[in-house]
């Protein structure tokens, strides 16, 4: 068995969305080059839906699709819905990840939080709570 | 497929597998067994400790037949460090960066009590016989230190560093794992006591190794059981296996010079090829190092991607980023050489064989610049570096 889905291995081979936005609206990162994955997210914010979306990632293969996928997921949706991504639902979309590898897709689900919390922050707009 | 994974595994030779079918086929006997056919095996058996123990300048007794590098090392130590215990000395001597046979086998004996001092490895991946001098004390019981090292390549002067412990009358255990085969060893010459090898290393079949034990020194043995290997390591003896080492191991010896000037030439080539790629850094010393070995950090990268990349154009190589191994820390070995946490999980770890062709090299030497740069043009810290945001490492 490969360690990877074929789906991750998509993903990594052909990234979705890499790059940088230089007229980003929210830019976040999460994780640290000590514990080897860093992921940063950039978007475009229009009428509280996310109009473009970019990211660049060092780190494993499971970093660099779980990015690849993220962003693909939060791709024109209203910020409410981007908040509800969960790493749970990034490893789904990459028909899972092996465990040891799950903490790579919790820092997708961080570092697309994060960016819009920026977001937020810069334009004195509420963070939208998280729908019950 | 370019297979530069030496390091980890070998393809077994046709001549270690030739030795090995007869005794799967027809003289199958158990070398326990009273009958011929038994006695057959038995005696198939201490001829291919006759061999091995010749290939490495030791007397065939001193051998003693394991499942491989891992169990001989566990075997090594714990019998030395008990052996001291009894004599009431509870202090171990290593380095930081010994293959965790090694350094599990000592986190293992430092719950039972012991003192384990690991010696700091230089930024070349040297240790020095006097580090292991200063260090000895009237409590040491073992000092084990490997001969070469598997990530980095670097080859310890065992020598001399077994010397030092003939003299403070220390027992001397070198993991030889990654040199057997690989560089002359004598263990005789070498003022070695306890050496560990493996024969998948050398191109013999996996799950099967030696420990060679010098005369006089007590063993325990870790499985209980029948009376196999002098009562040191109870299991039916994998004769095929034992019969794939001696000549896997014999063949490795009596080619080894012819091949390694060639696999000089090949690395050498390849460092030199890598070293072109900005901000990299060979790991290990530059000479004093395995004929086969390559290793490299590269900044605002990561391992594993790259392995995937290369093993998407057929080079199968190894790394050691922490993503890996299954755990969040990077290689152990290139932090005990003083690299960044971040620098150590950009490596990569190219072994050759003689197998290996100068197109091969080529290849390679095409293909690697292009998947660094490619993973560096998507990574955020290399863009920081690049912009000067962030200072370079390297
Ligand atoms: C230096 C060293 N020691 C020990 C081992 C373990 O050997 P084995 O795989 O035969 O148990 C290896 C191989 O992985 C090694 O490179
Ligand atoms: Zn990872």
């Amino acid at each position: 068995m490969a360690l990877y889905s074929e789906k991750v291995m998509e993903h990594f081979r052909n990234p979705q969305n890499a790059g940088e936005l230089a007229d980003a609206d929210g830019v976040g990162v999460a994780g640290n080059s000590k514990c080897g994955d860093i992921m940063k997210i950039y978007l475009k914010i229009d009428g509280g839906v996310v109009s473009d979306v970019k990211f660049e990632t060092f780190g494993c293969g499971s970093a660099i699709a779980s990015s690849s996928m993220a962003t693909e997921m939060i791709k024109g949706k209203p910020l409410t819905e981007v908040l509800q991504l969960t790493n749970q639902a990034v490893a789904e979309a990459l028909d899972g990840l092996p465990p040891h590898k799950l903490h790579c897709s919790v820092l997708a689900e961080e570092a697309v939080k994060a960016a819009v919390k920026d977001y937020c922050d810069k334009n004195n707009v509420e963070y939208p709570q998280k729908e019950k | 497929m370019i297979y530069a994974d030496n390091a980890a595994t070998t393809r077994m030779s046709s001549t270690a597998m030739e030795a090995m079918l007869p005794y799967m086929r027809e003289r199958f006997g158990n070398p326990s067994s009273l009958y011929g056919e038994g006695q057959k095996a038995a005696e198939a058996l201490w001829s291919a400790r006759e061999r091995i123990a010749a290939c490495i300048g030791a007397l065939p007794q001193e051998i003693y037949f394991t499942s491989g590098g891992s169990e001989a090392d566990n075997q090594a130590i714990l019998s030395a460090a008990h052996s001291g215990e009894r004599k009431g000395k509870k202090h171990v001597i290593s380095t930081a960066f010994e293959h965790h046979a090694v350094l599990h086998t000592l986190q293992k004996l430092e719950k039972e009590g012991f003192i384990v001092e690991l010696l700091p490895v230089h930024e070349n991946g040297m240790v020095y016989p006097e580090q292991v001098a200063e260090a000895v004390r009237e409590d040491t019981c073992l000092v084990t230190i490997m001969y070469a090292n598997n990530e980095i390549g670097s080859v310890l002067p065992v020598t001399e560093i077994g010397a030092v412990c003939r003299e403070k009358k220390v027992p001397f255990h070198t993991d030889a794992v990654q040199a057997v085969g690989h560089l002359p060893v004598h263990v005789k010459e070498q003022n070695i006591d306890f050496l560990s090898l493996s024969a998948h290393k050398f191109h013999g079949p996996k799950g099967i190794g030696a420990l060679y034990a010098r005369r006089g020194m007590a063993l325990e043995s870790l499985i209980a059981g029948g009376a196999q290997e002098r009562g040191k390591r109870a299991g039916t003896e994998n004769v095929p296996a034992v019969m794939g080492m001696a000549a896997a191991l014999e063949e490795a010896c009596r080619d080894r010079q012819k091949k390694q000037e060639r696999l000089i030439r090949l690395r050498t080539r390849l460092i030199e090829g890598l070293s072109q790629i900005p901000h990299s850094v060979l790991n290990g010393d530059a000479d004093k190092r395995l004929p086969g070995n390559v290793n490299f950090c590269f900044e605002g990268i990561e391992g594993e991607s790259l392995l995937l990349l290369l093993d998407d154009e057929g080079i199968c190589a190894s790394s050691g980023s922490a993503c890996t191994s299954g755990s969040l820390a990077p290689s152990h070995v290139l932090l005990a050489i003083g690299r960044s946490h971040e620098i150590a999980h950009g490596s990569l770890r190219l072994s050759l064989d003689a197998d290996n062709t100068e197109e091969e090299v080529e290849q390679i030497l095409k293909i690697v610049p292009k998947a660094v740069e490619r993973l560096r043009n998507l990574s955020p810290l290399w863009k920081e570096k690049i912009s000067g945001k962030l200072r370079f490492i390297l």
